[in-house]
């Protein structure tokens, strides 16, 4: 009986990829979040695609340094919607988050502003167009480093690991991404590698499908899901907005977050390695993560940056 | 009156019809056939009239009785099927005609509640008190014309379902909705989730506002039915008519061929009172058909492309706001905008085309068309200004795209009055006009149409009986003259 209500309530929740309701609430481009490859290693050149530029080996100041510099602002790609890393803050209207500290550390360090930056909105599917057409110097945006991604973008040295956790109410009896989620409906969005995850082993869970990670929150909250299945990071910004959401068991992925940039702004992507080791040394990194994500997301420490 | 027509022949028929009356009564009741008395009593009558037909008298009798039955038929029938078209008349102006209204009027609210409520999301905080107000009116509005309607159409099970939908669905959508705003005035992102599931509610497959929207079109067929009931020709009567002129006609001549006499008084009145009626039903019907079919034109059709076009600057107005709530990740609420325009004013911004365009097309004077017109150039300049909204938005200034959205100041500390939000409400105000004038028009024409018919079914019954009065006397004075 209870599956049954389960598949019904999916049936009406869910938006799957062939309906062809326009205005449901499964909006396929609405994946506001990184799309992770599909490949840790897909070719056999590239296994530790976090690898960057050293920024001791090379020029911090090339032509790319000198584009942004007269132009007078960094362009630069982010997100609005992902809470704690970058997102309207509703009281002052402006940007914020983990991302956006970065953003600004970035632009202080090749302009001397702070605020010398052009926030763009990237869709979720335009950011590698943007980066290779250079609609946007950089994407600051919850981005997985990856083999895949790498042939098109370059990336700098990961700035924060983040992996694929459960997240759910409390008092469920769900302890993380095994046997406890048998029979009980996990959240995911559509496109995710939760979804992938979810495909290969899904301990039992009846799964369900929306367009934006945070649609799961809303669903965990109305009681149609039990838990929901995205990366650590995002989860973290989930439980932020509900004292009774928390994230549980451990993660099931290593997705390293980098700043992605054009191919060819090599000195760029120097320039930002040397940004984020100073970023991690000052202590700039432990004060943003303290203020965004050690409450939801505790015990992360930067992670080392890894040179080709 | 003082004649009854076949009632009284009986005595008479005996005097000519001695020879065949007993013969009816010779052939021996069929086995099993109904008992010998009822058999002999309608071989009897058969076998009377036979009789009666050989004698003039007899005959004189016959004639009047048939053309007594025939005008009262004639009358009868008129008022019957008038009074058929009456009522249907009367239903389209008071019964299917408002409850498609009452349908459009629940689907226009609560996609107004929707639009109203994504705009005061860009506000950011608190909604200010004007938005939370107009959610609230259309929130209690369509509450009120759902429980009206549910009132109103005990007849249709389908029409019953969709109230039902209804019903169970509004008060889901104002949680979710409430749930948007707790979340939202915190500072939570969730709220906007809340905010586009509870857009998603209502606009999904068997939602809201595709409840509302079965229930309208339900409404639209009866109302297209009651329209061809009123509408539909009255053979029946004019058969009658003619039929019963034709055999007057007939009777004068045979009594003229016999008698030489050019008039006959009874019978002259009764074919002018059967003409009078038939010119009545045909002229009066002419009218109100024309009159329901001006009303239905004019009035209904162009409410309905009214109607459909203020749903669509409604959905419009809630994809641009939600472009903007979604931030960032709203392309497709920015192509149902695009789509929306289009089905709106047609492809081209700077022209006039879709539902605007039908809508100028069937207003028939200046009072209909100046407020389409204005809605026109209302829609030209919100698209305009839509484009440069997005083009801030895409450049990075979510500021300055919120200010030509719903107003406030840009980016830059100006304060932005040439918003989008006062095009929106310029249209909707200049729609709601004219679907005010459309509905006058509508009512006078069907009223006008409806009026056509309200006497006739009376008019026919008495000028019926005037009719066969005529012809009896007519008849009578003739049968006088064998006595």
């Amino acid at each position: 009986m209870a599956a049954a209500c389960t598949l019904a309530l999916l049936g009406a929740l869910v938006p799957l990829q062939d309906d062809p309701a326009p205005l449901s609430a499964g909006r396929p481009a609405q994946v506001t979040w990184a799309q992770y490859a599909a490949t840790q290693d897909g070719s056999g050149t590239c296994t530790q695609p976090e690898r960057s530029l050293d920024p001791n080996l090379g020029s911090t100041t090339g032509a790319a340094v000198a584009r942004i510099r007269k132009y007078g602002k960094l362009k630069v790609g982010v997100d609005q919607n992902s809470y704690l890393w970058g997102f309207r803050d509703p009281a002052t209207g402006d940007l914020a988050g983990f991302d956006i500290d970065l953003v600004k550390a970035i632009a202080k360090d090749i302009l001397g502003d702070e605020n010398a930056v052009q926030y763009l909105t990237v869709p979720t599917a335009d950011r590698i167009k943007d980066i290779k057409s250079g609609a946007v110097d950089m994407v600051v945006r919850t981005m997985t480093i990856n083999c895949e991604r790498l042939k098109d973008v370059a990336f700098s040295t990961a700035y924060f690991t983040a992996g694929q956790q459960i997240l759910t109410s409390g008092g469920s009896s769900i302890t993380g991404f095994d046997d406890s989620l048998r029979g009980r409906t996990v959240c995911t969005a559509t496109g995710s590698t939760g979804q992938k995850k979810l495909q290969g082993d899904r301990h039992g869970a009846d799964v369900m499908l929306v367009a934006n990670q945070l649609d799961c929150l809303v669903q965990l909250q109305l009681h149609l899901a039990d838990a929901v299945f995205t990366d650590n990071a995002l989860g973290a910004g989930q439980a932020a907005q509900d004292p009774a959401v928390h994230l549980v068991g451990k993660t099931v992925t290593d997705e390293p977050y980098g700043v992605a940039m054009n191919l060819a702004d090599t000195d760029l992507v120097r320039r930002v390695n040397k940004v984020l080791n100073a970023y991690r040394a000052d202590g700039s990194w432990q004060a943003s993560y303290h203020h965004w994500l050690e409450a939801d997301l505790p015990g992360i420490k930067p992670p080392v940056p890894l040179y080709k | 009156m003082t004649h009854t027509p076949t009632g009284s022949a009986g005595p008479d028929v005996r005097i000519g019809a001695g020879g065949p009356a007993p013969r009816g009564t010779v052939p021996a009741p069929p086995p099993g056939a109904p008992g010998p008395g009822r058999r002999r009593a309608w071989v009897e009558s058969a076998a009377r009239l036979r009789a009666a037909a050989t004698t003039e008298p007899g005959r004189l009798r016959i004639i009047g009785a048939a053309l007594a039955v025939l005008v009262v038929a004639f009358g009868a029938t008129t008022a019957y099927q008038v009074t058929d078209r009456s009522t249907a008349a009367d239903n389209v102006v008071k019964h299917s005609a408002p409850l498609s209204a009452t349908a459009a009027e629940i689907y226009r609210s609560l996609a107004d509640a929707d639009a109203t409520v994504t705009g005061g999301f860009l506000v950011g905080g608190e909604l200010p008190e004007k938005v939370s107000d107009r959610y609230e009116n259309d929130i209690t509005h369509a509450s009120k014309l759902i429980t009206e309607a549910a009132a109103n159409s005990e007849g249709s099970p389908q029409a019953r379902a969709e109230i039902a939908a209804l019903n169970w669905q509004l008060p889901k959508y104002v949680e979710l909705v409430t749930a948007a705003q707790t979340n939202n005035r915190q500072g939570l992102p969730v709220g906007g989730a809340y905010l586009r599931y509870a857009n998603s509610q209502m606009r999904k497959p068997h939602g809201l506002l595709s409840s509302a929207d079965r229930l309208y079109q339900i409404e639209n067929d009866r109302l297209g039915r009651d329209y061809t009931r009123a509408k539909a020709l009255p053979y029946v009567s004019w058969g009658l008519g003619a039929v019963a002129l034709g055999a007057l006609l007939w009777a004068q001549r045979r009594h003229y061929r016999r008698t030489n006499r050019v008039f006959n008084h009874g019978m002259l009145a009764a074919s002018a009172a059967s003409a009078v009626v038939l010119l009545w039903l045909v002229a009066g019907h002419t009218v109100a058909r024309a009159e329901l079919e001006n009303s239905a034109a004019h009035g209904a059709r162009s409410m309905q492309v009214l109607n459909n076009a203020r749903i669509s600057v409604l959905q419009a107005r809630g994809d641009e706001n939600l472009t903007l709530v979604a931030r960032g990740s709203g392309d497709d609420y920015e192509n149902n905008f695009a789509d929306g325009m289009t089905l709106l004013a047609g492809k081209d911004p700077k022209g006039v085309g879709g539902e605007l365009a039908d809508a100028l097309r069937l207003a028939d004077d200046s009072a209909g068309s100046a407020p389409v017109n204005a809605a026109i150039t209302g829609v030209q300049t919100w698209r305009a200004r839509h484009t440069a909204e997005r083009t801030s938005d895409k450049a990075g200034d979510y500021t300055t795209a919120v200010a030509k959205v719903i107003g406030g100041k840009d980016s830059s500390g100006k304060t932005v009055d040439q918003t989008t939000g006062s095009c929106f409400d310029a249209v909707d105000t200049s729609l709601q006009t004219a679907v005010a004038h459309e509905q006058d028009e509508f009512k006078s024409a069907a009223d006008s149409g409806r009026g056509a018919l309200t006497l006739l079914p009376y008019g026919a019954a008495a000028l019926a009986v005037i009719a066969a009065a005529g012809a009896l006397l007519g008849i009578g004075r003739r049968l006088s003259e064998y006595r």
